[in-house]
Parts: structure tokens; sequence; C-alpha cells
């Protein structure tokens, strides 16, 4: 498998910008996250006007307008910008510590250990409040992917092709189980099969504010480690040359990744592919420069979530497409038109 | 190394292949006749064995022969057939994690389905049309849409991942907007289920599966040669292209025929190769000990879906269980021996 030790040097390594033209992007992505974020608190089954969401926001006052921003659009707005920030920051950990540019949370069994705990919670203790089973999800997600982690290490330290398959044979076995699961527990399979669609809607913001402080933690690991990061990205050697400590940066990535995409996990449910794009498209504007790549994801994931999310409200009109099935729409023919350039090497 | 010759056909097989695949055959043997045996009227040994000999009558012959035989007959057929599906794959795109559903055959075929049960509500013969219909169109689309300059392995995987994702987000919303009864029994035949096979789904599959088998074998020697390499295998006088092509048609109808009959059995094409590689001990992939491999995995998951579980579940439910857990069993040995 040697497509999964490839270097993530991007196709526009050799063109890198200049740190000023970084930061004119940075602003750019911003600015184009903030309009988003503004038409996802406008954008509806009604359209509602700036000025109302301004008064919505800064002067509240009784009013059907007022009540589904606040209720509604606001929290679902904020849920997929959280969201949005950890998954793009755990897929670019990922995709730097294993140097597999097909590498995303869902192959270390984070989906497969979140969804299995919720079913367990679910099917077997009869838990129906999200508030509630979140947590399993959270612990699910954590406790496979030490599992994982565990059974793909060698006495070298961790190969990428073993983890890898070890997160094919836990995913495997865990997706088997909760199938069995499902299918004799009726109940828990109607739940569920609403849960694995990924939703950033119907979810209270007190489903949020607990996580956040894991998250702060995972962000400020990921951004101590990103130097480090650099270095690995031209081999093991050559970093431990440059006085990196191979074994404590690996750790505190995958405590930063799993308790980011643990945490995404339970708040909206497996959402797949904008772990594994976000980073590829990053990596193409800034070129391969962790810090960055890792900035740029923060602000390029959330704004591929809001816009899945807003597209899901619009095709379907009145009804609503869940963001988790939208996002592979979004992403997939970026991830092809990519792969399909004369020179993939970024991939 | 055990070579025959005869005037035009020169076989050559490996000691421990050929020693690996006869244990197998005689595990099979006897896992057969306990599946046979097995069930609410329990039968002996002497019974089945002289049932299957022609003897015996009455009701003892016909819960044999035409109730239980279909069922472990396409247990073994159709597992050896995934086996060799994966076999082909993972050779072909040099990877172990690849099987069919690397180009999107799985989630298409689910697709198809999921469309005939929620929308059509077709009839089973329906089902399988839709299934396979599905399957095939996401294959060729998979393979249209890496095509450039040839196909590349690597770029062949990327768009099967993109479209099944594509297609996987489909499949979950088709079950979303279902209702209840319908999504599990949907849900039922996607987790891949050998309930309601009859005789004439297990002739018709296994006559061209029997076909597609001999193809697979004709092709082997080429497919061996491909692994070192194009260019290497090319000097050699394989014509690459159309072998390549020959050998993804071949896999992906074996999947297909299998898929039609039973819904699809995940895991088997991805475990069973990696497992015989392992037990013959061979170099690389080799189509024999995948096949027996497969067959094994199959009818053994079959047997304790239905026989040892609490209630009688899919099979597909227990070969992912099985193999996912065993294929965890070898890395994890093998990682220790190794290092």
């Amino acid at each position: 498998m040697t497509t999964l030790t490839r270097r993530p040097v991007g196709p526009g390594a050799a063109t890198a910008p200049g740190p000023r033209r970084r930061l004119i992007g940075l602003v750019a992505a911003l600015v184009l996250l903030a309009a988003l974020l503004m038409l996802s608190v406008m954008i509806g089954s009604t359209a509602i006007a700036p000025s109302v969401v301004w008064d919505a926001l800064f002067h509240p006052s009784p009013g059907l307008d007022q009540y589904a921003i606040r209720d509604f659009r606001l929290p679902r707005t904020i849920v997929a910008l959280v969201v949005g920030v950890a998954l793009g920051l755990s897929g670019a950990l990922i995709q730097a510590i294993t140097r597999n540019p097909l590498a995303d949370a869902g192959i270390l069994g984070v989906h497969a250990g979140a969804s299995f705990a919720v079913t367990l919670a679910v099917g077997l203790l009869g838990i129906r409040d999200i508030q509630a089973y979140q947590w399993f999800a959270f612990a699910g997600a954590l406790i496979v992917t030490l599992m994982v982690l565990t059974l793909g290490s060698t006495r070298q330290g961790r190969s990428p092709v073993v983890v890898v398959l070890a997160g094919v044979c836990v995913t495997a076995v865990l997706g088997g189980a909760r199938e069995a699961l499902q299918l004799t527990n009726a109940e828990a399979f109607d739940a569920m099969r609403s849960w694995n669609a990924g939703s950033v809607t119907g979810r209270p913001l007190e489903v949020v504010w607990p996580i956040l402080p894991f998250f702060a933690v995972a962000l400020v690991l990921a951004f101590a480690v990103s130097g480090s990061l650099n270095a690995m990205a031209l081999g093991d050697e050559l970093a431990v040359a440059q006085g990196v400590r191979l074994g404590r940066t690996r750790v505190l990535s995958v405590i930063a990744l799993t308790l980011l995409a643990g945490g995404a996990t339970a708040i909206a449910g497996p959402i797949a592919f904008v772990g594994l794009m976000v980073p590829h498209v990053a990596r193409w504007i800034v070129g391969p420069h962790q810090s960055w790549i890792f900035a740029y994801s923060m602000l390029l994931a959330p704004s591929l979530l809001l816009t899945s999310d807003i597209l899901g409200r619009l095709v379907l009109r009145p009804g609503e497409v869940p963001v988790g099935i939208v996002t592979a729409f979004v992403g997939a023919p970026v991830l092809i038109a990519l792969v399909r350039r004369k020179e993939a090497s970024g991939l | 190394m055990l070579v025959v010759r005869r005037r035009r056909i020169a076989l050559r097989l490996e000691w421990r292949s050929v020693v690996v695949c006869t244990l197998l055959a005689v595990v099979l043997a006897a896992l057969a006749v306990l599946a046979l045996m097995a069930g609410s009227y329990e039968l002996s040994p002497g019974q089945v064995v002289s049932t299957l000999l022609g003897g015996e009558s009455g009701i003892v012959r016909e819960i044999v022969l035409h109730w239980r035989l279909p069922r472990v007959a396409a247990a073994l057929v159709f597992g050896a057939a995934l086996g060799v599906s994966g076999a082909v794959f993972q050779s072909l795109l040099r990877n172990p994690l690849a099987d069919p559903g690397v180009i999107g055959f799985a989630q298409g075929s689910y697709t198809g389905a999921l469309i005939v049960i929620l929308v059509v509500n077709g009839s089973y013969t329906q089902l399988a049309g839709g299934a396979l219909l599905g399957g095939m169109a996401t294959a060729v689309a998979v393979y249209a849409l890496a095509y450039r300059h040839g196909v590349q392995g690597f770029r062949l995987i990327v768009v099967g991942i993109g479209v099944s994702a594509m297609l996987g987000s489909v499949n979950t919303w088709l079950m979303l907007r279902a209702d209840l009864d319908q999504a599990m029994a949907a849900a039922a035949w996607g987790a891949g289920s050998l309930n309601g096979v009859s005789w004439d789904q297990v002739v018709g599959g296994g006559a061209c599966i029997a076909v597609l088998l001999l193809l697979a074998a004709l092709l082997s020697r080429a497919m061996r040669q491909m692994e070192l390499g194009d260019d290497a295998a090319s000097s050699q006088g394989v014509r690459v292209s159309p072998t390549r092509l020959a050998l993804v048609v071949v896999g992906v109808a074996l999947t297909a025929a299998v898929t039609a009959a039973s819904g699809p059995i995940v895991f088997v094409s991805l475990v069973a190769p990696q497992i015989g590689r392992r037990l013959a001990r061979t170099a690389g992939i080799t189509l024999a000990p995948a096949a027996f491999v497969g067959a094994l995995l199959c009818l053994g998951a079959d047997y304790l879906a239905q026989h040892v579980a609490p209630t009688p579940l899919p099979v597909g439910i227990i070969t992912v269980m099985l193999g996912g857990g065993y294929l965890g069993y070898l890395l994890f040995t093998e990682a220790r021996r190794r290092l």
C-alpha cells in the first residue's frame, strides 16, 4: 500500500504563497464564513430580512420571525460552526500524523464507536434524550479510537497501514454487532436511522456547551504540535534529526484529534467527508505548512458544513435534507475532480 | 512445487496450497453435514449421509434435499465466489483492502434494491434485478470516472470512495423517508441473508458462478504476472489493459451473482483472500485458497447465524463480525511476530 505513505506535499508546494498572501486568504475565508453564518440565519422555510435578524440578536422582542431565529436558526448555526471547526481540524491532524491523504476520523473507528455506544444506550438502556446519549457517543468514540491505536501499534511504534487495517477490523466487528442489535429492536432501529444521517438541527445548545472545554484543550494541543508535524512530514528520521520527539508528538496529536472528532460526532452524529475534503483544499491553497493548514481548515470546514446545511434546507422545501447527507454530495465531486487532475500528487 | 504436464497444459501447484485446500475441503464437508443435521427436526449424521447418497425417503429426504441442502449449497457456492472476487480485486489493485465494494458495487446494488423495495414496492425478482442494475451501473460509472489514459489503481480507489459516499447518502436518505417496517425489511436484505434461497437460485446463480470461476482460473496466470507491475507483465507478453478489464468484469460479475440471490454478504471478499494467503503461505494472492476460505466463512457464519445466535440473524452480520475479528487477530499476532 504505497499510497498510504505518500507525503502530504500539496500540488502548490513549489509555488506556496508567502505569509502576506496567506494572511489575505485567511481574512477572505473569515469573511466567507461570516457571510455564510448570516445566510444560515436568514434562509429557511421563510426568508428573514437582515434587519430582523439584527433586531432578534440585539434588540429581542416577541414575534414569530424572532422566535424562529432565536430558538431554531441560531442554535443550528452555532452547532454547525462548532462541529465544522472540530471536523476540519481533526481531519487536518489525522492526515498529518498518518501521512495518509485518505485518512479521516472514520478510519480510526470514531463513528463506529459512537454509533455502537448510542445504539446500546437507545436499544438496551432505553435512553431517548440526546443530552444523555451524547456522552455515550463521546465515550464510545474515545474508547474505540484507543482500541484501534493499541491494536495497530507495534513495538517500533505505529505503522499507518496497520492502524488503518485495525480500524477496518474494529469498525466491522462493532458495525455487525450494532446491526444485529438494530434488526432485533425496532425502536433502536428507528432512532438510529435518523442519528446516523448526521444533522445539526434539533439539538439544544446545552448539547454543545459541555463539549467546548474538550475542544479548547484539543485546539491548544494541535497548534502546539504543528511545528513538529511539519518536520515529520519529511519523514521520521529527518524529524528526529531536527529534535522532534516522535512519540510525544503522536500521542498529543491523537489526543487532540480524538477529542475533536469524538466531540463533533457526539453533537451532530457521523458527518463524513468534511474532515477528509477540507484539509486537501487548505493544503492546496497554503502549501505544506501545518499551522496554516490548521487555520484554513478551521475556517473552511464550517463554511462547507454551513453551505451544505443551507442547501439541505433549500432543495426539498419545505422539507429538509440532513446535513450529513448533503456533505457527501457537495464534497465527492470535488474529490473526484481533484484526483482526476493531471498532477494529483497531493492526493 | 508440483508440476502436472499434459500435452498442451502445464499445471503448477504449490504443495502447501494443495494440502491446505484439501484440509479445508474436509472441514467444509464436515461442516456441511453438521449444517444439514441442525434445525427444529434434528437428524443424525448417518441419516444425512445416506440421504445424500440416495438412500432414505419420506420426511427425512424432503428435509435434507429440499429444505436444508439449497441453503448449504448456496453458502458454499456464494462464499467461494466472493472469495475469488475479492482475490481478483486485491491482486489487481495491489491493495489488501480492495474488494468490489471499492468500485462502488455494494453501495450501488443497495441503492438499486432500496429503490425497488421502498419506491416501486416490487417483487423478489425485481429486487434482484434492481440490485444488479444499480451495482453494475455504479461500477461502470466509477470505472469511467477513473479513466484517464488508462485506469490507475489509486485513482480508481479514490473515485470509488467518492461515489460510494454519495450513494451511501442516497441510501440513508431513502431509509429515513421510508416507514419503519419497510425500512427494517430493506435493512435485513442489505445485511445479506440466505433466508428463502431456493434450488432455482442456487442452480441459476451456481451456473453463472461456475463459468466465471473458470474464467478467473484462466486469467489467474496473467493476474499473477501483473502483480509485478504493468511493464514487467507486458514484457512477458501479457496484454495488460484488456486483461485488467476482463478481471474487473469477472470480479464484479461474481459479486453481482451472489448479491442478486442473497443480498450483499459483505466482508467475505475482503477477508477470505487475506486469510487464504496466510494459511497457504503463498507470496501473493492466490485464487484457490481464497475460494475455500470464502466458502468456509460463509457456511460457518450461516450456521452460527441460524443455530447459535439467540434469534436468527442475517448471515452478513456474522461474516462481518467473524471476518473482522479474525483479521484483527491475524494483524495482532503478525505485528508481534514481525517486530
